[in-house]
């Protein structure tokens, strides 16, 4: 565990950016889901949000997600300070409702990925990716 | 087809009995003159598939001594589950004579006592002689090697692994998956598999770039045993990138990746696979999180945590079966397989007490032939020890207390740290202290022993990183090493705390001061996962104290106060 001071001071800054974002950066994805959905009702289910348990680069962490029948699905990192991340709209021609991306994340956080269906309704699906320090495996 | 019941019969009279897991007929042998190869290697085959199961042997190829951990503990699900039980508790749950054969192999008490009398444990010519055997009654068995093969020795690490490969070839293994392999670099690697003349299996080995299965990785393979179609999928260890250093493999990718395991499983029961093996190094949690979650596995072969289990662990279906480490143990798995179904199983844990179990000789001849080029370098004795040596547990061993202690004397450190992994043997009270034990403990391909600022703060945050590794209560969060091992300073964990609130007490030991978050203080530590890391190789370092010190004098730490558990 050797950091270069640039990383050190990356990572200690990053922690305690960490303790204290949350809340606003919480509010901040409400906000934008809520803009999304028009704060109508979220289903759980109907969405697969494909994401790695712990990210291997945080830098780039790959994410797939599919829902058959959706119009739109968007994908936010609840805890980046920007949380709305991708949009990918759906024509009636398009042969299966799925994409797949890369993502920047900040630190440790619940990537949440919202389908809008061809009914209007809204589904939901959540994944907690962590980005650690790593290191000492056995 | 084999109901639910069936199957929990077959287990309880794996637990009661000698004859279903093949445990306890020897368990309650006195004295090692009692104990033969005949005993350890009683077996009725049953059924119509072998399996041979041995992993995470970490280029332990002669005998040596290994204590199993004092402290395991499970948090979750896992809490007071195996493996997180030891000692005492874990006699009791198999009906373990104390200071019994394998009371001395699957628990740490009076560990210098009994070694004394029992010997050392492994070799891979005894594991030759063991293989030979269960290929004797039944010459189509599978031999199927978990990973932590190509590492962990002096000769390992000048060979770039060879030594291993080429005792393992020897042994004529069927398949096999990977870890700390890749910590050779992925061109080294790529070199050895592609000349391997077995299998190279795993279904999470991606390409880095494109997040698609890696070429050179197959996820499975089939083979034809006892008139049984067998399909063997590989899971390396999935967080290769994070746990060891991403940027000599970057052209690769892992995680847990259940789902393309469920889509494997289903492709090989779709082509007629009868059983369905795995063949895992996710750590024992995790591989019971995924039984659960995968449906149409019969059998886990379970590597990485170095977990050993008299017993399989049942999850629905799928039987768990946790091999060991550092060339201890192989389990023999017989299985009765048919009309596509597992019909019933009989395992067993096979010690090899390395005074009990004949080498082979051809291998021993083989192995000879590997360290004949370093021979002198290997048995130089650099000192020796006057209180047991070992590692395994979830916090500092007397090995670590001895590493960290001369990260601080040789680095001029404040407080220093040593990586929580789960290899190195053990050494006894009186034992000189060869060159090569030291590499033992030590040799990696990173093994530089950085010196850096740090503060109070930061030091906080990476014991919350790695203790979240070890303690969160998904195991699919888990990495399967130990805590970080701390020379310098004391501190208190709750392991079921969340991450950010497990660590408290923090206190620089040479003043007996509180760690100031705003302080910075100098740390002393090896095995970064950063590139391009400085420093002189920790083997050296601690060669250069232990030479300094004569002898040795290690007792147990006290610097660590665990609550919660």
């Amino acid at each position: 565990m050797d950091f270069t001071r640039r990383e050190t001071l990356a990572l200690g800054a990053g922690a305690a950016v960490m303790a204290v974002l949350p809340f606003q950066v919480q509010a901040a994805a409400d906000d934008a889901i809520a803009e999304f959905t028009g704060g109508a009702d979220v289903a759980m289910g109907g969405v697969e949000l494909t994401a790695p348990e712990i990210a291997e680069n945080g830098n780039t962490v790959p994410v797939s997600v599919s829902a058959p029948g959706a119009t739109a699905i968007v994908i936010y990192a609840t805890g980046n300070p920007t949380p709305g991340v991708a949009t990918f709209n759906f024509g009636p021609l398009a042969a299966s409702q799925t994409a797949s991306t890369r993502i920047r994340l900040a630190g440790t956080q619940e990537v949440v990925a919202i389908a809008k269906m061809a009914d209007g309704s809204f589904a939901k699906a959540s994944s907690t990716v962590k980005v650690t320090i790593g290191g000492c495996g056995g | 087809m084999i109901s639910r019941r069936d199957f929990l019969q077959v287990s309880m009279a794996a637990s009661a009995m000698v004859g279903a897991s093949g445990f306890g007929n020897w368990s309650r042998l006195a004295a090692k003159q009692s104990l033969t190869q005949d005993d350890l290697l009683q077996f009725d085959t049953y059924g119509n598939v072998s399996l041979i199961h041995i992993t995470d042997i970490h280029a332990q190829l002669k005998p040596i001594y290994f204590r199993e951990p004092e402290i395991n503990l499970g948090v979750g699900d896992a809490f007071g589950h195996v493996p997180h039980v030891t000692g005492a508790d874990f006699r009791k749950l198999y009906g373990i004579a104390d200071g019994s054969p394998s009371a001395y192999a699957l628990t740490y008490n009076d560990f210098t006592a009994m070694a004394q009398t029992y010997g050392r444990v492994g070799g891979m010519d005894r594991v030759s002689t063991v293989i030979n055997s269960i290929r004797a009654d039944r010459p189509d068995a599978l031999l199927l090697d978990g990973g932590d093969t190509w590492h962990g020795s002096y000769t390992c690490h000048h060979t770039q692994g060879q030594d291993v490969v080429n005792v393992m070839n020897a042994l004529k293994p069927d398949a096999m998956t990977f870890h700390w392999e890749f910590t050779l670099g992925s061109d080294r690697v790529n070199e050895i598999v592609e000349g391997l003349p077995f299998a190279a299996l795993g279904q999470n080995i991606f390409d880095a770039e494109w997040d698609e299965p890696a070429e050179l990785f197959k996820p499975y393979k089939f083979f034809e045993r006892g008139g049984v179609n067998i399909a063997v999928i590989g899971q390396a260890f999935p967080y290769m990138p994070i746990a060891n250093p991403r940027w000599m493999f970057p052209e690769y990718s892992f995680g847990i990746r259940d789902e393309n395991m469920q889509a494997m499983v289903d492709e090989v029961r779709g082509m007629g696979a009868e059983l369905v093996v795995v063949l895992s190094h996710n750590g024992f949690d995790v591989d019971k999180k995924m039984a659960g979650k995968v449906s149409g596995i019969d059998v886990i072969l379970s590597g990485h945590t170095h977990d050993a289990l008299p017993e399989p662990v049942l999850v629905g279906d799928t039987i768990i079966v946790a091999s060991g480490s550092n060339g201890k143990f192989i389990s023999r798995v017989d299985l009765d397989v048919r009309d596509g179904k597992m019909m019933g199983f009989q395992t067993k844990l096979i010690p090899i007490f390395s005074d009990v179990i004949a080498p082979d000789p051809v291998i021993t001849k083989l192995i000879d032939e590997q360290r004949a080029p370093y021979i002198n370098e290997l048995t130089e004795v650099i000192g020796q020890t006057d209180s047991l040596l070992y590692r395994r547990g979830n916090f500092n061993g007397t090995w670590d207390d001895l590493i960290c202690q001369a990260l601080i004397e040789e680095r001029e450190a404040d407080i220093s740290m040593s990586p929580g992994v789960r290899w190195g043997p053990s050494i006894l009270p009186g034992q000189d202290i060869t060159r090569e034990d030291i590499w033992n403990v030590t040799s990696m391909s990173y093994g530089e022993a950085y010196r850096t600022e740090m503060t109070g703060e930061f030091i906080k945050v990476i014991l919350e990183d790695v203790g979240d590794n070890l303690f969160n209560v998904d195991p699919y969060y888990q990495q399967g090493g130990d805590m970080v091992r701390i020379g310098g300073m004391g501190y208190s964990i709750d392991v079921f705390k969340p991450q950010g609130s497990r660590i408290s007490d923090m206190t620089l030991l040479k003043t007996g001061e509180s760690i100031d978050p705003a302080k910075t203080y100098q740390v002393a530590g090896w095995a970064s996962v950063n590139e391009g890391t400085e420093g002189p190789m920790i083997w050296d370092v601690v060669e250069d104290h232990i030479r300094r010190k004569g002898t040795v004098h290690v007792e147990p730490h006290e610097n660590v106060k665990v609550t919660g558990a």
